[in-house]
Formats: structure tokens, C-alpha cells, sequence
């Protein structure tokens, strides 16, 4: 235990520490270098380098305020809307830097989606929770094909046969596993590229947590997830690569069952084994 | 430090000892507090029965006045002498004389100038103007008889409403003996009676009381009030999304933050007074116009809606913006679609406060000239006019007996209409709120 504590305040005072384990991957959809982040003075993000598969899951763990979300939300520029956050370094999405001024940042998170910590659907009926991104990217010529996105939304999303006959009651009215796989719904009627879920099931129940996580398997045939999980376990059920952060570095980078089998860094072992976090 | 230890701790009996009398102690204090709620809401309770109590009672008689049965003969010796019915000349034509001669027939045995003045005394002068408006609208009834309840003078009202005691001594009232004599005989004959006021609701201002109405008030509060509103509430709510969604945060908007929350403190006059220098002395806007009321209340109000709006917008869960943006709407959109819809409730309600301020506020009104003895009722936003609050103001300054029950009367307007307002805005409220 005190090893541990000694081990993180070293941290503290040291440059950012070379991450272990290969951060590359051939062809991939966001590649992220040498990317800082900055609140205020708080330096919350230090020279993270990692590239993003396409057709894969990438889970985020570390200790509270390692910067897992932090780092997420670069992704599709979320920080933006916080007072005082910076954005340093290159990410760039299929080649393209997403800090560019070419790129439009309504439409970046149009291709990046993002489902949050606690199921937020809209205030509004069902269907119209998953229409109101295909009517504002003007997606649908009609009503008819708005009805199909709406549908085929749903269907992915594992909920059409809960909710088909109650389209038009508010989607705050279904349960919480129900509301997080509706947010799920709501993203991919945009059909992004990319999905960004912040811990998605911390907010529901194990029977609820193990739908959404079949849903991800299903999901990750068409899209690049990036998901931030607490539970060690989630993450080896779930993602294929694992990166783990710890104050705002990002330690060790790897395939899933490598790092949770083999971790190279004495950090993550730590973590892993639950020796702190 | 055995010893020590000795005299702090305490036995199980002694500790529970000493929980009961602190729990004893605790309910006691509970129960008062209940006690001094109950009696500030009794009080506050009695107060407000007190006060509408006599509003109401000295108000109610209002929406009745005294009318006399006449049958009147449209004598074409009297109002057309010439006899070709020229409209001119029928305006200005004596229909104070039908009236005399409709009390004379009525009373055929009084004789004798100061006599039959007092008889004529018992009419009120809008009778004449009744029977103007009748013939310039119709000269066919010229040399036709017809029987009018017409307006009785409020002298006559007060006495036939009990306000002023028949049996009291001569000198104490204003009518003589001999007229209550005739107020008598006319009521066995079923000829005098209260009915339904009508000239009180289609009336503007008067000097005779049984003329007075509040029509002309009402029309200028409504005006002034759509005004108000129309200019407040969007400003406000824009202001106010602005502020929450938009502006950055720096010392510019935290100045303008603190000289918001100063404005909704400044007393309502100084509101006025800014109208009247800058609305009336700058850009020569016609004095006592609805128009410039709204004017000034609006900016009385927007700091009200401003603030509220705010609060409104600053309890919308982040959550829902987050997904809107996460979603990839664009800021407007944000707000537009999510945050505005969550947050309307909360606005209405800050504009109903806003408005029900600006509805009873006089001073500043008062400072733009609002305050006008105006009898026409106002036909536009720059016709001279004055507002409730202030009409009730003029009335309770005047000496008449029949002002008092019209300065309540006036006052159960004004509440009526405070009423209506509020309840079409908990009713929006209501239909707008959405739970999340």
C-alpha cells in the first residue's frame, strides 16, 4: 500500500512518463499525438499519443481523475463547452485535424457520437428523441424515411420490441437501462464513425449493464467505441484493446487479455490487482 | 487522568437521563415554532379576509346605480325648431329640456323657479346626453314619446343605497326634504330603481360620480400592459440567454450581472423620471400615452424577467445540453430545442411577476402624465390615457360620497383583472411544463 502511494507521488513531480506498450495501429480512424490538456492551471492531460481502431473497442480505465474522461471528450471536442479547458497537440480524425478551422465542429460530433455517464434522453416522446439528430443533420428526405431511421435505430439498439408500441411516450418514462440503450439508439440514427461512452453503465443494474454490453459487441461490427469504464471487468468483456491512464498519463497501451494477463508497467499491475483505485 | 475520566464519562442511565430532558427540550421548541406559523397565517389570513371584506362591501354597490323611469316626448318644438332634422343643429340642441319636461309631467303640482330647480336637481346631466346620442343616431324618434330609465343624480344614489340616512337632518345632506319626498313617490310608483350600472364599465372618467367609469383605465392598463409585455418578455428572455448561453464570463459581464440585480432595486419612480426625460423631453413622445407607459414599465420589468430568466435557464440539468451538443446541435439549436422549452415555466413565472409589478404601479405613471383627468376612453396606444392603479389614486382624492364606493369599485376591477392575468399564466405554465 505504501509502495503504491510512494509510486503515485513520484508521478506527480516527473516529466511525462513514456507510454508502455504500442500506441499504433494499421489504418486507424482517430489518431491522437502528443495531445495536452489544460484546466485552468491544472494539467490534466500530459502528452498522450494513441491511435483509435476502426471496427474495435478501446476501453479507458484508471483511477478517478486520471483523466480517462477528460481524454474522451477531446475526441469530439466536448472540452470546447468547458470554461477554461485547452485543447494541445494533433488529433485527427481520418487523417483530418479536428482542431482545424476547416473542420466544422457541429459536424465532427455528427461522425463522433457520445453516450454519457447518466442516461440523459430529451424531455421529449420516444421517436422523437431518436429523430432529432437525423432532423437536424436533415438526414431524412421524409417522414417515411425518418419513420425507417427511427426504426432501424431502435432495432440496433435492442429496443424496438420494449418500445414499439409506445413511440409517442416520453423517453423519460422507460427505465434506466432502457434510457442508456434509447441514448445508444438517438447516436447511431446519425450513423457516426465513431462512439464515445462514458461510463455507460454505472448508473444501472447488472441485468441492464450485461444488455448494454452485448449491444456494444454487436455495435463495434460497424463502429469505432471508445469506452470509459470503472469496472475492470467490463473492460475485459467487452474491448479488444485497453489503455490504461493514471494522472493524466497514459501508462500502458495494449491488447485486452495482454494487460490484464501480462500488464509491462508496475502501475497498471497495481491497478489491475486492485492494489489501489 | 483516571479521575478525569471519572467525571466526564457517565453511566448508560445517566446519558439516557440526559437525552430525554435535551429531547423534552427539543419537541417544546418545535411545538412553538409550529404555534408562532400558525399565528402569523392566521393573521396573515384575517388581514386579507379584513381587507377584501371592506373592498368588496364598499365596492359591490358600485356595479348598481339609481335610474328613473321617464316618459319622454322628442318634442320637435325643443331640439329641431327649424325642422329639417340637420344633424348640426340636433347636437347642439336643449335635450335638457325633454328631461325637464318628462320631471314635470312625473310631478305636474310643483311650481316656482327654486322649486322645480331642485326637481331638476334630480337628474343627472348624462340623462340629457342620452337622449343626444339617441336622436343624432336615430332623428326619426323626433315627435315620438318613449320611456328611458334614465341616470339618476348620485345624490339621489347615495340616499336610494342607504350610504346617506333619509331621517338625518336637513343640513346634513344634500338633498331637501322635499326632494327625499319626491325620491319616495317615485319609488312607490316603481319609477326609481337600481339597476345594472352600465355607464360605469362604458364610461371614462367624470367629476359627477353616477358618470364616472372605469373603462377609460381599464382600456389604458390593458394598452399599457400589452406594451410592456410585448417589449419586456422578449427582450428579457433574449437578454437572459445571451448572458446564460452565449456571453463569455469576464468582468464586462459580471459588471453588467451586479447592475441587473441593482436595476430590479430601484424604486419605481426613478423609472419614471427616466421616461419622462428621455421617451418624452428626448424624443418627444406624446405625454400620457399608453405607449410611453409601456415604455417605462418595461424597463421597470426586464430586470424582474432578466433575473428570473436566468435563474430559469441555470436550472436546466446540464445533462440535456450536453446531449443536445453531443448530438451534434449547434449552440442556437441547443438552446432553442432543449433548454428554452425546459426553461419557459420558469420565465412565465418571472414574467408574471413582472407584469403584475407594472400592473399596479402608479408613481411612474404618474411622472409621464398618466395622471390626466381623461373621460375620453383611449382608442390607441398614443391616445391620452391613465391606468387603474392611478384612476383609483384620482378617486380616493375626491370628496363626493359616490367616489368612495368607485374608488373600490375600481379596485375590484383592478384585482379581477390581476386575477385573469395570473391565472392565463399559470395556465401556460402549466400547459408548457415537462418533467425530466
Amino acid at each position: 500500500m505504501s509502495d503504491s502511494v510512494a509510486s503515485v507521488d513520484s508521478l506527480k513531480s516527473k516529466a511525462p512518463a513514456k507510454t508502455i506498450g504500442d500506441i499504433t495501429v494499421p489504418s486507424p480512424v482517430f489518431s491522437c499525438r502528443d495531445v495536452d490538456v489544460f484546466y485552468g492551471d491544472k494539467h490534466a492531460i500530459k502528452k498522450v499519443n494513441i491511435d483509435i481502431a476502426r471496427q474495435q473497442v478501446l476501453a479507458m480505465i484508471g483511477p478517478s481523475g486520471c483523466g480517462k474522461s477528460t481524454f474522451l471528450r477531446c475526441l469530439n471536442r466536448m472540452n470546447d463547452t468547458i470554461v477554461g479547458a485547452r485543447v494541445e497537440g494533433q488529433i485527427t480524425l481520418d487523417g483530418q485535424d479536428i482542431h482545424d478551422k476547416r473542420q466544422d465542429v457541429v459536424q465532427l460530433r455528427a461522425r463522433v457520437g457520445m453516450v454519457f455517464q447518466k442516461p440523459n434522453p430529451f424531455p421529449k416522446s420516444i421517436y422523437e428523441n431518436v429523430a432529432y439528430g437525423p432532423r437536424i443533420h436533415g438526414l431524412a428526405a421524409n417522414r417515411g424515411e425518418l419513420d425507417d431511421i427511427v426504426n432501424q435505430s431502435l432495432r440496433r439498439a435492442g429496443l424496438w420490441e420494449e418500445v414499439k408500441d409506445r413511440l409517442n411516450q416520453p423517453g423519460t418514462s422507460l427505465s434506466g437501462g432502457q434510457q442508456q440503450r434509447l441514448c445508444i439508439a438517438r447516436t447511431i440514427a446519425v450513423n457516426p464513425e465513431v462512439i464515445l461512452m462514458d461510463e455507460p453503465c454505472s448508473a444501472l443494474d447488472p441485468i441492464a449493464t450485461a444488455r448494454i454490453e452485448d449491444l456494444i459487441d454487436e455495435l463495434r461490427e460497424s463502429y469505432a467505441i471508445c469506452i470509459v469504464t470503472h469496472s475492470m471487468q467490463q473492460a475485459a468483456r467487452v474491448s479488444q484493446r485497453t489503455a490504461y491512464f493514471h494522472l493524466g498519463d497514459l501508462v500502458e497501451v495494449g491488447e485486452t487479455n495482454k494487460i490484464f494477463t501480462n500488464p509491462q508497467a508496475k502501475l497498471t499491475e497495481d491497478y489491475i490487482t486492485g492494489r489501489f483505485g | 487522568m483516571n479521575s478525569t475520566n471519572n467525571t466526564v464519562m457517565k453511566s448508560a442511565a445517566e446519558t439516557q437521563q440526559q437525552v430525554r430532558n435535551s429531547l423534552a427540550r427539543r419537541y417544546r421548541a418545535e411545538r412553538r415554532f409550529r404555534f408562532y406559523g400558525f399565528a402569523a397565517v392566521s393573521a396573515g389570513i384575517a388581514f386579507v379576509v379584513f381587507l377584501f371584506g371592506t373592498i368588496f362591501a364598499q365596492g359591490l354597490s358600485v356595479f348598481q346605480q339609481s335610474y328613473v323611469k321617464l316618459e319622454i316626448f322628442y318634442d320637435p318644438q325643443a331640439i329641431d325648431p327649424a325642422g329639417n332634422r340637420d344633424p348640426d343643429d340636433l347636437v347642439v340642441a336643449d335635450y335638457q329640456a325633454l328631461v325637464r319636461a318628462a320631471l314635470r309631467e312625473e310631478f305636474p303640482q310643483v311650481e316656482g323657479r327654486p322649486n322645480l330647480r331642485e326637481l331638476y336637481g334630480l337628474m343627472s346631466s348624462a340623462a340629457s346626453m342620452e337622449l343626444q346620442r339617441a336622436v343624432t343616431s336615430n332623428p326619426d324618434l323626433i315627435g315620438q314619446r318613449q320611456t328611458l330609465w334614465l341616470l339618476a343624480d348620485d345624490t339621489v344614489d347615495m340616499v336610494l343605497k342607504g350610504n346617506v340616512s333619509r331621517t338625518a337632518p336637513e343640513d346634513e345632506r344634500r338633498l331637501s326634504d322635499q326632494q327625499i319626498g319626491w325620491l319616495s313617490a317615485l319609488e312607490q310608483r316603481g319609477d326609481l330603481d337600481l339597476r345594472f350600472n352600465r355607464s360605469f364599465f362604458s364610461n371614462g372618467d367624470s367629476r359627477d360620480p353616477e358618470q364616472a367609469g372605469v373603462r377609460g383605465a381599464l382600456i389604458g392598463s390593458l394598452l399599457t400592459l400589452l406594451i410592456t409585455l410585448l417589449l419586456s418578455f422578449p427582450i428579457g428572455v433574449g437578454a437572459a440567454v445571451y448572458l446564460e448561453e452565449f456571453a463569455p464570463r469576464n468582468r464586462l459581464t459580471d459588471i453588467i450581472e451586479v447592475n441587473i440585480n441593482n436595476l430590479a432595486a430601484v424604486p419605481s419612480i426613478v423609472f419614471g423620471l427616466l421616461g419622462l426625460a428621455v421617451f418624452i423631453g428626448f424624443f418627444g413622445l406624446p405625454r400620457s400615452a399608453p405607449l410611453v407607459g409601456g415604455f417605462v414599465l418595461t424597463l421597470l420589468t426586464l430586470p424582474t424577467i432578466i433575473i428570473a430568466s436566468r435563474a430559469a435557464l441555470k436550472a436546466v440539468p446540464p445533462s440535456i445540453r450536453e446531449a443536445a451538443l453531443g448530438m451534434g446541435a449547434s449552440r442556437l439549436q441547443m438552446v432553442g430545442h432543449h433548454v428554452l422549452p425546459l426553461a419557459l415555466p420558469g420565465m412565465l413565472t418571472g414574467a408574471i411577476i413582472g407584469m403584475a409589478r407594472a400592473l399596479g404601479e402608479s408613481a411612474p405613471l404618474l411622472m409621464i402624465g398618466m395622471v390626466a383627468f381623461i373621460v375620453e376612453v383611449p382608442q390607441g396606444i398614443v391616445d391620452p390615457a391613465t391606468a387603474l392603479p392611478v384612476q383609483v389614486f384620482l378617486w380616493s382624492d375626491l370628496p363626493e360620497r359616490g367616489f368612495v364606493e368607485r374608488t373600490s369599485g375600481a379596485i375590484i376591477v383592478l384585482l379581477l383583472f390581476l386575477l385573469v392575468m395570473n391565472a392565463t399564466a399559470v395556465w401556460l405554465r402549466n400547459k408548457f411544463e415537462k418533467r425530466w
